[in-house]
């Protein structure tokens, strides 16, 4: 799961660096990425297509363990065999995910350890969705249909981006989130279709989750203005206005189809085909996504003590005297 | 009970909050790849907890989601083992080490049951279980030798769950008519093996066995007798279940 809504610390025309680049690699980088081939570790590449490419899949992988957190708190809750085995696998990918993304990550030169001290160090972010909570069974349905549904999405896009290892990363992560929406799709429409306390849970959870699900793609097109040479370099492949246009264009009418409504009464698709909404709060967005959200402190103290208790393990793990035991596989 | 009704209660019980604990891993791993091998494990265990159920549903009990959600702990018959919480990894790494020593050469054991259907289920069963134990042996060879810090966790943690390890072989009354029906070959068989068995993988490690003799199994897990942890666990599984029981979710 993942939105491209904390990718936007993008520097100033002026602080890109790339005056410092050789000018003749630069020229050829662009053609490569213009004709559509793929770039890859060990490839000549700008500074700052290094830095935003690292940070991007970074922010996705940490978006995928802290995602499968609010999540897999209803594993131990989700109700019947069905439901729970299913939750199990549905989170145990996410954190699948999370594994390819770092590995993909590192060929960039940054390794795991890293990332995941400056994730609990509060230094890099992750998808702005997960610092709401969800506080019912129903609330994680929702994250599994409509967040899932947004990743894929973006993550379509990107998997058609220029840098090799991410992309890969991508097509494998799009395959198990198909999944994982009609997981959620299944899981919502038999609240949604069920017993009078089954459709106000999957009601209020709709309405609790909207606001957060507009914000998902990031803020307008409108109040970003420097992802021209990221468009260029194609590390973003679609703007946040046109993701987010594709999300309500698939997305609404499957949900008032099964009886549900949304909490927007701006919502709907005018004559050109373009979906009106009311505008999301920013600056709620901002103050969440600086920190002071619901559930970032939660998030980041379960990631820690995680971290902090397998200290040892790790340690453990890297005794250069330790007796060799032969892999499994 | 019933000396099959026994047997299966047992099973699955173990299978199902050993599995639900497992499931507690999310998130909380040492390394990304125990978060998932844990979660892994966790769908195997109750995957297996359903082929029991539905086992006994078919001899006439209720429907496997029933028997699963709405018991209370007395009704339950899983060893203590499998209920305390996950604690640190290296408790929840020795419990997998030593419950799936004895999971596997049980239903190995149960592959050649009198009773077909569950032979048959234990066919598939221990092709799954053999790769959790090469799942414990490889952590247990690996911290067991790593760091001083590493060993005397390890050793630490193996001390504490030895005594509730042995309750996994807590036998009721139905055991005599157990063996000579040729079910299963008994707990006090199965115990035998499994000594032979973890004692052969400690050995390649830093780790010292105690004398089993010495130490006093906890028991009362198979008669209904649980521990704090089981019923707060069930009350979790049951949350959403119970909100409304006449609902498919």
């Amino acid at each position: 799961m993942y939105g491209s809504a904390s990718t936007h610390d993008i520097p100033t025309q002026a602080a890109t660096g790339l005056e410092n680049e050789d000018p003749i690699l630069l020229a050829e980088f662009e053609a490569r990425i213009a004709r559509g081939e793929k770039i890859e570790p060990t490839d000549w590449m700008p500074q700052l297509y290094r830095k935003q490419l690292t940070r991007m899949i970074e922010q996705h992988a940490h978006s995928e363990i802290i995602g499968s957190l609010p999540e897999g708190t209803w594993i131990t809750r989700a109700p019947g065999f069905r439901r729970k085995m299913a939750q199990m696998a549905k989170v145990q990918d996410e954190v699948g995910h999370a594994q390819l993304l770092y590995s993909a990550a590192e060929t960039l030169g940054k390794t795991r350890e890293q990332m995941l001290s400056d994730l609990v160090n509060g230094k890099s972010k992750y998808s702005n969705v997960f610092n709401y909570p969800t506080p019912t069974w129903a609330d994680s349905n929702v994250i599994s249909w409509l967040i899932d549904a947004g990743a894929i999405v973006n993550q379509m896009a990107n998997a058609k981006g220029s840098y090799g290892p991410y992309c890969r990363a991508l097509d494998r992560i799009c395959a198990e989130e198909a999944f994982h929406l009609k997981y959620g799709h299944d899981a919502v429409v038999h609240m949604a279709t069920g017993t009078p306390i089954q459709r106000k849970m999957m009601q209020e959870a709709l309405n609790r989750w909207w606001p957060a699900i507009m914000t998902f793609f990031g803020p307008s097109d409108k109040m970003s203005t420097h992802t021209e040479i990221l468009m260029r370099w194609k590390v973003k492949m679609a703007t946040n206005d046109a993701c987010r246009q594709q999300f309500l264009d698939m997305y609404v009418p499957k949900i008032w189809e099964i009886g549900l409504t949304l909490p927007d009464p701006n919502l709907r698709k005018n004559e050109d085909g373009v979906w009106e909404f009311s505008e999301p709060d920013w600056e709620d967005f901002k103050r969440v996504i600086n920190g002071d959200g619901p559930c970032n402190a939660e998030r980041i103290a379960v990631r820690r003590a995680a971290e902090e208790n397998g200290a040892w393990v790790r340690r453990a793990m890297q005794q250069p005297q330790a007796k060799y035991v032969r892999p499994l596989a | 009970m019933d000396p099959k009704l026994d047997l299966l209660y047992r099973l699955a019980d173990d299978q199902l909050i050993l599995g639900h604990r497992n499931s507690e891993w999310n998130g909380l791993g040492p390394i990304l790849e125990e978060d998932i091998a844990f979660s892994s494990m966790a769908q195997d265990k109750l995957g297996h907890s359903l082929q029991l159920y539905t086992l006994l549903h078919e001899l006439g009990e209720a429907e496997p989601d029933t028997v699963a959600f709405t018991r209370n702990a007395p009704q339950f018959h899983c060893c203590q083992l499998t209920e305390l919480p996950i604690g640190e990894y290296d408790f929840s790494l020795l419990r997998h080490f030593l419950f799936d020593h004895a999971e596997l050469l049980r239903f190995e054991a149960l592959a050649d049951s009198s009773y077909e259907p569950l032979a048959l289920v234990a066919r598939k069963i221990k092709g799954e279980l053999k790769y959790h134990v090469l799942h414990a042996n490889t952590w247990v060879k690996r911290l067991g030798n790593a760091t001083e810090e590493a060993i005397t966790r390890m050793q630490a943690a193996l001390e504490f769950t030895l005594p509730y390890a042995l309750g996994i072989f807590e036998t009721t009354a139905a055991e005599p008519e157990i063996i000579s029906s040729g079910l299963f070959v008994g707990e006090a068989e199965l115990q035998r093996r499994w000594e032979e068995s973890i004692t052969k993988v400690l050995a390649q490690t830093a780790l010292t066995l105690p004398d089993l003799r010495l130490l006093t199994p906890v028991t009362g897990g198979r008669h209904g007798q649980h521990t704090a942890h089981l019923q707060p666990l069930l009350d979790e599984m049951a949350e959403v279940f119970r909100l409304d029981p006449t609902a498919d979710w």
